[in-house]
């Protein structure tokens, strides 16, 4: 007979949600108390990351013994209560709630870029009215440019108040208000103060409408045209959880997907509307190979063989690689840097910080550079002036680093194995292999925290671009710098067998949440 | 009193005997009518004596919940923390007028009130929240609070007693909703008056998240004279059938009336002699259609029900009402019904905070809808839909307000059907709906 | 169903703006902010300083006084509109408040409104009339329903008007 639940885990609390025993920390509200146990409440003004406000009132569930449905967001755990969410009372409720929601609401689902991924469709669709039974004429106000890249549409505005208290509470912003009162309340804004905040666009994520858009993403794509997959933000070193959404093969959009240890449920807006270099076609796309006075097309073999061969014969060799290259590609690389004796450099471009203020931990960081971290600790040291010393008889390889070269002192030869090939560099280049960008293959980035954390294919590489790490591991190959599995994982695996830091680790022990290096990070750039 | 009228000798004027009496305004004025004793000797008794006493006495909270008065002051225990007192004087439920003349002609008597309430529940300081619109009373108010700090009875030392009573008058800016004890609680701390959830209760964390207890004008009065003449003295106010209901309650009168104004009479009056004969019953060549007998949120009572009803919390409740705050509104046989609903429903869409999903649209559709049958443009199916809305709008919000607004909805469609349906045109099963620009707001 | 004022025609809201807190009213305010323990507290009262003074709250107005208590402008805008009382535009030099609440919308308030539009000749509710002496709006219950149609012009109550005695309460104000 197994022990009763209270006694089994004492200093929880145990009660009944739809005839499931859940068992939680005191203090639990009952909509996360819920939530363990699969069952949804339906809710709207509820986020995980707010102050409860309790105010859209979708979430009353019926607990027996209490005089009245509660609020599930605002009511927390007690001992032995029995909670219903589909009784009959508290399903009647929300229909009645989402009744009310309705009848100002504009009938906009063909024109809304909310709708497919819209939580008033979802509920309206699961238990809502068939018919509007509402004659009265439509409360109508203008759309509203609030900033930054949000627009504002009044007339579909749930007065959940996610985004007041997301820009107070958590962006220490406080630009948006609550204006009027009754039904004529709005979101509002004082002129002059706009949404500019670097974080302000989480309250298109945090609308559960179609009220607040983005500018960027207006009319683009539906969302049930979308495809995603879950990445990793490589605009800085936070390594904000994202996902690629893409659409015919183009990222048309990306957005946070929530990791409580890096960004909770936020991403900035610099690292949102970075996607746009992902699908340029002006990039390396073939093998190249120097005929004469320039690069001409080659086959993959052919330019394999020039790079290891130029290798081989130079006096000197100087990795210069971008710190956004994945660990897996930076660690083949570090190992055919050592086999050739090469000195292995990285620069790192920053800008200004921009933190979210009230989430620990969490902000735009100076380093913007997905992977400086890992670069690192597999061996690559930043350096301001990575070529200035080259002289005739050294060879320069470029990895994915072009625009950080400037220029090349003569003589110095030329490989890149990159997305982009600048002017300065084509006219130098020996070869120039074409790779993946971080949307077009597997890989893992490892964050300023030391979270190394995976990022899955999202597009497929165009023409006959190779993944990064594939790329470098058939050059590793064939200068006898070892040989490399064919698969991201794999060659992972072998890293962390091979760099005692990421000792333990796997694509599976990393999940879709990441995990922490073994080695202290505060000595590293 | 009747004021303006003369007291009518079935009165029993206790909060309301110096009403219209000029000099009861000043501190010296007050104080020849005995004002401030009972303050002092408060002072000197320990708070939970002094709470005592009022529970004993059986006052109820008179804003209109009724909540027994001292065992509400025994929720502040002394744990040292900062404790608040708020005076709601917010009185701005259709019907009631009863604080307002408590100020505007003894002010002095809500001070004294308020300072011995303060020292009830171990606060040092109390805000009296008036609504903006009482101009009168907060001017009354804030000399008379000036003249008493001038006199030592407020301030470090109060009345010589070695404790600190501070008290501020703090003016409102025109919202009925910031007449909910929470809602009043957010406005005096400078936010939007919306209402708060509960739990915390502001005995827990209230006012600034300290400890708080919000009582209203008419119930500190009362709680004076409890103090004063005891608590027997108190429930011998009363009629002694029904001993939860104790001492006197000011009623506001208004409406279609011989003689509006605020009558103070012992709890248990018989209503039909208070509505017929105290007050005049209705204007001359007319006889009443409805009575409201606790201001507009409370429901509609017909002249029949209300003959044999007896005036205290339990006896309007049996006659299918309640007592709220008091404001007994009539209406005559000239009134629309209809009308008159949906002024009352535009007023709680007016007033809604917007929080709440069900009371931000329930309130302005209820409205609308009431508005087009008003207009001859009603259906059928209208008067089925309002009730629906009402049930969609009854015990689920934040506070009351949307509660409010359904009830006159519900008690008016009950006993006045045939006002609606004798609005809504024969065989009318669908609606023009007015193009945009004929819309109001 | 907004009770509030519309902008008189012509008016210029943005004329130039002169600051509130200074001198006596800043000492006032300084001395206010010790009755409550947070600067938001005195955010009701400072915004009445504010009108008593400017007349009506504006925008200006606004960002005065949240600069002087540490809140933003949207913060406080968000207040001055939740309230009534706040005039979002400039009034009639008579700022004339009618009650037509239940209670005395049974003893003819509405027809108190219609007479009161008329003699001012502001024609329409929230409308200031051409010489800027008159607004008109309908206010909810004002707590003198015994005194039906009690009047607020600017902050004085006039109890028991009737349709008969507009007039002369109008010719009264000059």
């Amino acid at each position: 007979m197994t022990a009763p639940a209270a006694l089994a885990n004492p200093g929880m609390v145990t009660l009944t949600i739809e005839g499931r025993e859940v068992v939680v920390p005191p203090g639990t509200n009952l909509i996360e108390a819920a939530k363990t146990v699969g069952v949804l409440i339906p809710h709207y003004c509820y986020h995980p990351t707010l102050p409860v406000a309790g105010v859209c009132r979708m979430c009353l569930v019926e607990v027996e013994k209490f005089p009245k449905l509660t609020p599930a967001c605002a009511t927390t755990v007690g001992e032995g209560q029995v909670v219903h969410v589909h009784s009959e009372k508290a399903r009647e409720a929300r229909k009645g709630v989402l009744e009310f929601l309705l009848i100002n609401h504009p009938l906009d689902c063909p024109i809304c870029d909310q709708s497919g991924e819209c939580e008033l469709q979802d509920y309206t669709f699961a238990e809502g009215r068939k018919d509007s039974r509402y004659m009265e004429p439509k409360r109508f106000n203008p759309m509203e440019d609030f900033g930054g890249d949000v627009m504002y549409v009044p007339n579909r505005c749930i007065l959940c108040t996610r985004c007041v208290r997301f820009m107070d509470v958590v962006a220490h912003d406080p630009v948006l208000n609550v204006s009027e009162r009754g039904d004529r309340a709005y979101i509002g804004k004082f002129e002059g103060s706009d949404l500019t905040h670097e974080w302000a666009s989480n309250v298109v994520d945090l609308c559960p409408v179609g009220a607040l858009l983005s500018k960027d993403f207006l009319n683009k794509a539906r969302a049930w045209e979308l495809d995603r997959a879950a990445s990793i933000c490589p605009s800085c070193s936070q390594g904000c959880n994202v996902m690629l959404e893409t659409r015919d093969d183009i990222v048309v959009r990306i957005r946070p997907r929530p990791n409580a240890q890096v960004n909770q449920h936020f991403a900035c807006n610099t690292g949102r509307l970075n996607y746009r270099w992902i699908n340029r076609r002006d990039r390396l796309q073939y093998p190249m190979a120097r005929v004469a006075d320039a690069l001409a097309q080659t086959s993959w073999d052919a330019a394999l063989d020039v790079a290891s061969a130029a290798i081989r014969h130079a006096t000197r060799v100087t990795v210069l690689a971008s710190p956004s290259l994945s660990n897996e590609a930076l660690y083949i690389l570090s190992q055919l840097a050592q086999h050739v004796g090469a000195t292995s450099l990285m620069t790192i471009e920053r800008g200004p910080e921009a933190p979210l203020a009230g989430v620990k931990d969490l902000s735009l960081r100076a380093e913007r550079a997905a992977n400086h971290t890992g670069a690192a600790l597999l061996g690559f040291s930043e350096s301001d002036a990575p070529v200035v010393s080259l002289g005739a008889g050294d060879l320069l390889l470029v990895v994915d680093a072009a625009t950080a070269v400037a220029s090349v002192p003569s003589g110095v030869d030329v490989i890149v194995i990159g997305t982009l090939l600048t002017d300065a560099l084509a006219s130098l280049a020996l070869v120039a292999l074409p790779i993946a960008n971080y949307a077009e293959e597997d890989g893992t980035f490892t964050n300023l925290r030391g979270r190394v954390q995976r990022f899955l294919q999202a597009k497929a590489p165009p023409a006959q671009a190779r993944p990064s790490y594939r790329a470098l591991a058939d050059v590793a190959q064939r200068v006898g710098a070892g040989e490399y599995p064919m698969l991201a994982g794999d060659v992972f695996h072998k890293l962390a067998n091979g760099v005692p830091a990421f000792a333990g680790m796997s694509y599976r022990s990393l999940g879709l949440q990441g995990a922490v290096v073994s080695a202290p990070i505060e000595a590293l750039v | 009193m009747g004021y303006p009228h003369p007291s009518h000798a079935r009165e029993t004027p206790v909060i309301s005997k110096h009403f219209g009496e000029s000099e009861a305004r000043t501190l010296s004025g007050w104080q020849a009518r005995g004002g401030y004793e009972t303050l002092r000797q408060a002072l000197a008794t320990d708070p939970v004596e002094v709470q005592n006493v009022v529970k004993d006495s059986g006052l109820r909270g008179r804003g209109g919940a009724g909540f027994p008065t001292g065992v509400k002051w025994s929720f502040m225990k002394p744990d040292g923390k900062t404790h608040y007192l708020c005076i709601n004087a917010d009185e701005s439920e259709p019907g009631t007028f009863k604080d307002r003349e408590i100020m505007r002609w003894t002010p002095h008597q809500l001070l004294e009130g308020t300072a011995i309430a303060a020292h009830a529940i171990y606060a040092e300081t109390a805000y009296i929240y008036i609504r903006g619109e009482y101009t009168e009373p907060i001017a009354r108010m804030r000399e008379a609070v000036r003249d008493a700090y001038a006199a030592g009875i407020l301030g470090a030392n109060a009345m010589g007693s070695g404790k600190r009573v501070d008290v501020h008058v703090h003016k409102g800016a025109g919202a009925y909703i910031c007449g909910e004890e929470t809602a009043l609680m957010n406005s005096l701390e400078g936010r939007r008056g919306n209402p708060r959830i509960k739990p915390p209760f502001p005995a827990v964390a209230g006012l600034f998240a300290q400890p708080t207890t919000i009582n209203n004008v008419e119930t500190v009065c009362a709680a004076t004279h409890v103090l004063k003449h005891g608590a027997d003295w108190y429930k011998s106010l009363s009629s002694p059938t029904n001993p939860k209901s104790t001492g006197t309650k000011l009623f506001s009168v208004c409406g279609n009336v011989a003689r509006p104004g605020n009558y103070e009479v012992g709890m248990g009056f018989s209503m039909k002699e208070f509505l017929w004969d105290v007050c005049g019953g209705p204007p001359a060549g007319r006889t009443f259609k409805a009575i409201i007998p606790g201001g507009s949120s409370v429901p509609i009572l017909t002249p029949e029900e209300c003959e044999g009803a007896v005036m205290d919390y339990e006896g309007i409740q049996a006659a299918g009402s309640l007592l709220g705050s008091g404001g007994v509104i009539c209406f005559d046989d000239t009134q629309d019904m209809v009308r008159q609903i949906a002024r009352l429903a535009r007023f709680y869409a007016h007033e809604s905070c917007a929080q709440c999903t069900q009371c931000r649209e329930g309130t302005a559709w209820t409205t609308r809808i009431l508005e087009r049958i008003r207009d001859g443009e009603g259906t059928m199916k209208d008067l089925d839909t309002l009730l629906e809305i009402a049930d969609n709008m009854t015990g689920k919000t934040i506070c009351v307000l949307s509660d409010s607004c359904a009830t006159p909805v519900v008690s008016g469609l009950k006993k006045f059907r045939h006002e609606f349906e004798a609005k809504i045109p024969k065989n009318r099963s669908s609606v023009m709906i007015p193009s945009l620009s004929t819309a109001a707001a | 169903m907004s009770l509030h004022a519309m902008a008189p025609a012509g008016h210029d809201d943005h004329a130039a703006y002169t600051a509130v807190f200074t001198g006596a009213r800043r000492t006032e305010l300084d001395e206010l902010l010790t009755h409550y323990p947070t600067k938001m507290a005195a955010l009701l009262p400072a915004l009445w300083m504010l009108q008593e003074d400017r007349g009506w709250v504006s925008p200006e107005g606004m960002d005065e006084v949240a600069r002087v208590l540490d809140l933003t402008p949207a913060y406080v805008k968000g207040v001055v509109t939740f309230y009534t009382m706040y005039h979002q535009h400039p009034v009639g030099t008579h700022f004339i408040q009618v009650c037509t609440t239940t209670p005395c919308n049974v003893c003819g308030a509405e027809d108190v409104v219609s007479t009161f539009l008329k003699e001012t000749k502001c024609g329409e509710l929230g409308v200031t009339s051409a010489d800027g002496k008159y607004t008109v709006v309908e206010v909810e219950c004002l707590g003198a329903c015994g005194f039906a149609t009690p009047v607020m012009v600017n902050d004085a109550l006039v109890e028991c008007v009737g349709v008969d005695t507009v007039k002369d309460l109008l010719a009264g104000l000059d």
